[in-house]
């Protein structure tokens, strides 16, 4: 046994902790640092045993020194070793990174949502924009008894615009008794029944016309109609309704007027047309005053309200909003033309 | 109605400012559907005359025509139309002429030889409508001459008016001068009479026995008649006004009508057998019209019946063929009457006979625009005929039944501000109606009404101004709609979506996320479809007046339009088939107590082609927290057309919500379609009118949760709902969830049994479970279990 000296030691500790540095240092991954952290900490490695043998020094002084020096070296190779550590990690992270790597173009799958028919987007946008003007939506049946499609509508049996309106009749009660609606106007009748004014309500729906399909034409179609019946209202409230959606509508851009014109159901009546910001004047509706003899059919005195409706096909807008040119097509069901909106 | 501008000036200084007068007649209600140009002169046709015509061996279609131009000199013209005879005068487009149509007149010839221009039609020249070959020219026209010179022919404008049926008098030029003239500030002056002398007295006999449907009846002797061609000028505005000129007779009676809109009908006096009666048709009488078809005829149709009462013609619609003008008419018996406009219409509509004249008498004619009519047409009739002999003492029966000269409507000043929103003055309302010729009669007060009373004569020729709306309404029209203002309403109400529109929209949103496109089949079906769709088909409602047999039956259900749209797809090869359709079913042989309707509701419908049930459970389990509330699946009852052992009814108490399921595969065989689908159906009108309960919070609870697994073996017999609403009933307050999440069969299993697998967790608001307490659970749903067969599995 040589001679313990604060010398000798100091050395001794010195090359340990440099031959246990370089191991770490030189250590391949993760496991073989465990296996080498747990043989550094072993009672009998190298530098644990120098904790014995620093008994063996005389003075207390020459022992604090040791030892001082003992512990540098010892958290020097903790520090070491949590430092390689985490640079193992760090490098596992790294390498599970490249590994987890995608080809996002691969997952670029086709948008599975459905898609809605473009005469319920109109009607939606319609309906959204009449709600934003102050209107509530009323709805009523599809088929319909003469009294409502006609009758209320200052149309009595005899009245020749009827014929106008190739009606479907259904083979149901009395004979010409139960129709198909040829028009979204018996709603009105209904609303002014059910409801009390004040009344502003818009009316969409389906309805029916003997009309062989065309282009432009299909038996079976979709209108919506507006209604407003209080008191003190006038044409002028017709007219500044129609330009108020008309701008929210179509935009700001565009202009409406109206000029005279004729229905049963309303007077004065009157066309309604929308100017694009080109100049060119579109024909959208009818619209008028409600007839006297109407509000008088819905239980309202004509003498104490009055009122306006108006209406338009919802069919034509999505036809022309889309650029569809055979109104047809939107009643194919076909998906290849369902799935272009 | 067309109205030629040229024409239109002839009741007044109009101008030709085309844009002007198209706006003034928009403004005032006469909708111009189309403006045209016509009779715009081609340069370089001149008049020509045929020298002689030759045939080519070679040629079949065509043949030479030699003519001479003016010049002198003959002139070579292929030409294939065969009308012309030497001698006939013709128009010949020169080479180097721009054709209307934008073809040029070059030489190029047939068979080597070359043609020095080309003869024309009619048509050609936008002259006609309709062409009989070449046109023959009036004789006496310079050689050489520009042709549209020659005829005095100068451009025109047309236009093509839509008149409403509220605007009877705008049928005539004189209603629409009257309206426009009113608008322009243009006097407006009625076309002239016949001013010769009346002839000796002539008078036919005339009885009316319906003097309802007849309430006057003009009938006058016109003699010295030459029938022929019209003057030029007469053919030339029928041509253009879309008529076709026929004689002079004929002619002048067309043109008095679309100046005065007075229909009148021209008999050959010498065919009308010892005068007139009027009377309705007996049963079984027919009459042959002039357009060569005999009519059967009924009970209600007016007829013109000689004095010996055989028909001789139908009132109002249509002249017989007995008595119609011929080239050796010397005598015209002329009607000019007024006939009830409900009773025209019935007879035109029943036999398709929709006249000019039909047209007139339904929307209404002036009672008294009649003598001006026949005095007009004499006159014109005069322009061919210079020997024209008017006879005094025309028959004129004047029923009592005829509407009045003027009838006389309160119009209320404060109603026209009330309507119109316009703070007119008495003064300026009664100036403003004067000009289309209603005359205030008188002008008082009323404390009732608070306003000015206006007693207004309303003129013969608008029947359709009745009331004081209609005062109104022609106020608004000359005030002009666009001097009305344009003002929102201060409406007091708010705009919203109801519940159930909220609700539906809701649905197509989940729907549509879901991946299902929107379809809008026709609700339409042919007798059949409902039964190849599995579906009852008797009491289905059916069409009276279907457009085609296939499409004759009211859907019961959207099954059957949505299996077609399948079908439509599959057969483009269309992937993925996802489609819904929310719309109106009429449920058959149901009545809706109330207005005698048939029943209808409104009915969802989500199919998916080569899916299964799970689908079809998933998008109801979707939908249903939607809606905020579930429904029993029962597979007890399955409605018709679904697969009887993959579906279920939908209950929810005692109403049936729908159906949930697969299309049974017969249905599928019908249809063509070789994959499964799956199928949902909702009853909207039930589901969407429920109101869904508010959440009311619950606190969430701070203990923990004891979750444990149970693993069954069930008999199939036994339904995993039932399994589950035992283990709810045992699980008591404490059981927060459960979850079937493990389906087994096979091996290790009873042939008849599966294997499910329940996660259950244990929670308690207020302490945490004690082990004694999810032991004491546990027990009590194994012993529920047991009950319906279900043994524990190790």
């Amino acid at each position: 046994m040589s001679e313990y000296s604060v010398e000798s030691m100091s050395a001794a500790i010195e090359t340990a902790k440099e031959a246990a540095m370089s191991a770490i240092k030189n250590t391949a991954d993760l496991s073989s640092l465990r296996a080498l952290s747990a043989e550094l900490n072993k009672k009998d490695s190298p530098l644990n045993s120098f904790k014995s043998e620093m008994g063996n020094l005389s003075s207390v002084d020459d022992k604090r020194a040791v030892g001082q020096l003992l512990n540098a070296a010892t958290s020097e190779i903790a520090v070491a070793l949590e430092d390689r550590s985490i640079e193992f990690a760090d490098s596992e992270i790294a390498a599970r990174i490249e590994r987890e790597s995608l080809d996002l173009t691969e997952l670029l799958v086709s948008r599975r949502r459905g898609h809605s028919h473009i005469v319920t987007q109109a009607t939606q946008r319609l309906e959204d924009v009449f709600i934003g003007l102050g209107f509530q939506i009323a709805e009523g049946p599809e088929v319909e008894t003469d009294f409502y499609n006609f009758e209320a509508l200052n149309m009595p049996k005899s009245h020749p615009a009827r014929s106008e309106f190739d009606t479907m009749f259904l083979e149901y009660g009395e004979t010409n008794s139960i129709l198909l609606r040829t028009h979204t106007s018996p709603v009105q009748i209904r609303v002014m029944k059910s409801w009390k004014p004040p009344i502003y309500a818009i009316m969409p729906g389906r309805v029916f016309r003997r009309d062989t399909p065309d282009a432009t034409h299909m038996p079976v179609f979709h209108q919506i109609e507006g209604l407003v019946i209080d008191r003190g209202i006038t044409f002028a409230h017709l007219a500044g309704t129609i330009e108020s959606f008309t701008k929210a509508f179509f935009g700001s851009e565009f202009t409406s007027r109206l000029r005279p014109s004729f229905f049963p159901f309303t007077e004065p009546s009157a066309e309604f047309d929308i100017r694009r910001a080109d100049g060119e004047w579109i024909e959208l509706g009818g619209c008028g005053m409600v007839h006297p003899n109407v509000l008088t059919s819905g239980g309202i005195d004509p003498e104490e309200f009055s009122g306006f409706a108006f209406g338009f096909g919802i069919d034509r807008m999505a036809k022309e909003r889309h650029k569809v040119e055979d109104i047809r097509e939107m009643y194919t069901n076909d998906l290849r033309f369902l799935r272009q909106f | 109605m067309k109205i030629l501008t040229s024409w239109l000036n002839d009741f007044g200084s109009f101008g030709d400012d085309h844009e002007k007068l198209a706006e003034a007649m928009t403004n005032l209600g006469l909708a111009v559907e189309s403006t045209s140009i016509v009779d715009t002169p081609v340069k370089g046709v001149v008049v020509a005359k045929v020298l002689r015509t030759e045939r080519h061996p070679d040629a079949e279609k065509v043949h030479r025509v030699y003519v001479d131009a003016g010049d002198g000199k003959e002139l070579h013209v292929w030409c294939g139309a065969f009308n012309m005879k030497p001698g006939d005068l013709i128009p010949l487009a020169t080479l180097g002429t721009v054709m209307p149509d934008g073809r040029v007149i070059t030489p190029r010839g047939i068979l080597g030889i070359e043609s020095h221009g080309m003869l024309c039609s009619g048509t050609e020249l936008g002259l006609t409508a309709d062409s009989d070959g070449i046109m023959i020219l009036p004789s006496g026209l310079k050689l050489g001459a520009d042709l549209f010179g020659a005829l005095k022919i100068v451009s025109d404008c047309v236009f093509d008016l839509d008149v409403t049926r509220n605007r009877p008098d705008c049928n005539g030029y004189l209603g629409v001068a009257r309206d426009l003239g009113a608008h322009l500030g243009v006097k407006v002056s009625v076309p002239q009479g016949d001013k010769a002398k009346k002839g000796p007295a002539r008078k036919i006999k005339v009885a009316i026995d319906d003097k309802k449907r007849c309430a006057r009846y003009n009938m006058t002797v016109i003699s010295g008649v030459v029938v022929g061609d019209s003057p030029n000028w007469i053919a030339r505005r029928l041509s253009n006004s879309g008529m076709r000129p026929i004689n002079n007779v004929v002619d002048a009676s067309n043109l008095v009508m679309l100046e005065l809109n007075q229909p009148t009908h021209a008999f050959d006096a010498d065919k009308v057998n010892d005068g007139f009666r009027i009377r309705c048709a007996r049963q079984g009488e027919t009459l042959l019209t002039l357009d060569g078809q005999n009519r059967e005829l009924e009970l209600n149709d007016l007829l013109i019946c000689d004095g010996k009462d055989s028909p001789i013609g139908l009132a109002g619609v249509m002249g017989g063929a007995s008595t119609e003008i011929g080239a050796n008419t010397k005598t015209v018996a002329l009607e000019t009457a007024w006939f009830e406009s409900a009773g025209v219409a019935r007879t035109a509509t029943r036999l398709g006979l929709k006249s000019e004249a039909s047209m007139r008498f339904e929307r209404g004619v002036d009672p008294y625009g009649i003598d001006l009519a026949v005095s007009r047409f004499a006159a014109l009739l005069r322009e061919s005929c210079p020997n024209l002999v008017v006879h005094s003492a025309a028959t004129d029966i004047k029923e009592k039944t005829l509407p009045p000269k003027q009838k006389i409507v309160a119009l209320r000043s404060a109603q026209v501000v009330r309507i119109l929103g316009a703070k007119l003055s008495t003064k300026a309302i009664s100036t403003m109606l004067a000009k289309i010729g209603f005359i205030t009669k008188s002008t008082s007060s009323s404390k009732v009404s608070n306003s000015a009373v206006l007693k207004i004569a309303v003129p013969s020729w608008r029947p359709d101004c009745e009331t004081e709306i209609d005062i109104v309404e022609e106020i608004a029209r000359h005030y002009g709609y666009q001097n009305l203002g344009k003002v929102m309403p201060q409406s007091t109400m708010h705009g919203r979506l109801s519940s159930i529109q909220q609700r539906r929209r809701d649905i197509r949103e989940l729907v549509l996320s879901m991946g299902l496109s929107e379809a809008m089949p026709n609700p339409f079906l042919a007798p059949g479809d409902l039964i190849k769709s599995g579906l009852p088909e008797d009491n289905a409602i059916r069409l009276a007046n279907p457009l085609v047999y296939e499409e004759s039956v009211l859907r019961t259900s959207l099954r059957p339009g949505l299996l077609k749209a399948i079908n439509f797809n599959l057969s483009h090869r269309a992937s993925n088939i996802l489609l819904f359709e929310l719309g109106h079913v009429y449920p058959a042989g149901q009545q809706d107590s109330v207005e005698g309707l048939p029943a209808e509701y409104e009915s969802l419908c989500l199919v998916g082609v080569g899916e299964s049930s799970a689908l079809a459970l998933d998008w109801w389990s979707q939908l249903s927290a939607v809606m905020g509330f579930g429904a029993q699946i029962d597979q007890a009852s399955v409605e018709s057309g679904y697969h009887p052992k993959r579906s279920a009814t939908l209950r929810r108490g005692k109403q049936v919500l729908g159906c949930v399921g697969e299309i049974d595969p017969r249905v599928l065989a019908h249809s063509q379609i070789n994959v499964s689908v799956a199928c949902l159906e909702l009853n909207l009108s039930i589901l969407l009118a429920e109101t869904p309960r508010v959440a009311v919070a619950k606190p969430v609870s701070r203990f923990p949760r004891s979750d444990f697994d149970l693993a069954f073996s069930v008999p199939n017999s036994q339904s995993a709902g039932s399994v589950i609403k035992a283990l709810r009933q045992a699980g008591g307050a404490e059981l927060v969830d459960l979850a079937l999440f493990d389906i087994y069969r096979g091996a290790g299993l009873p042939e008849d049994s599966r294997s499910l697998t329940f996660r259950l967790c244990l929670q308690a608001a207020d302490r945490t479970l004690t082990d004694a307490e999810v032991t004491a659970i546990r027990q009590k749903c194994l012993d529920a279990a047991a009950k319906l067969g279900a043994k524990l599995r190790d």
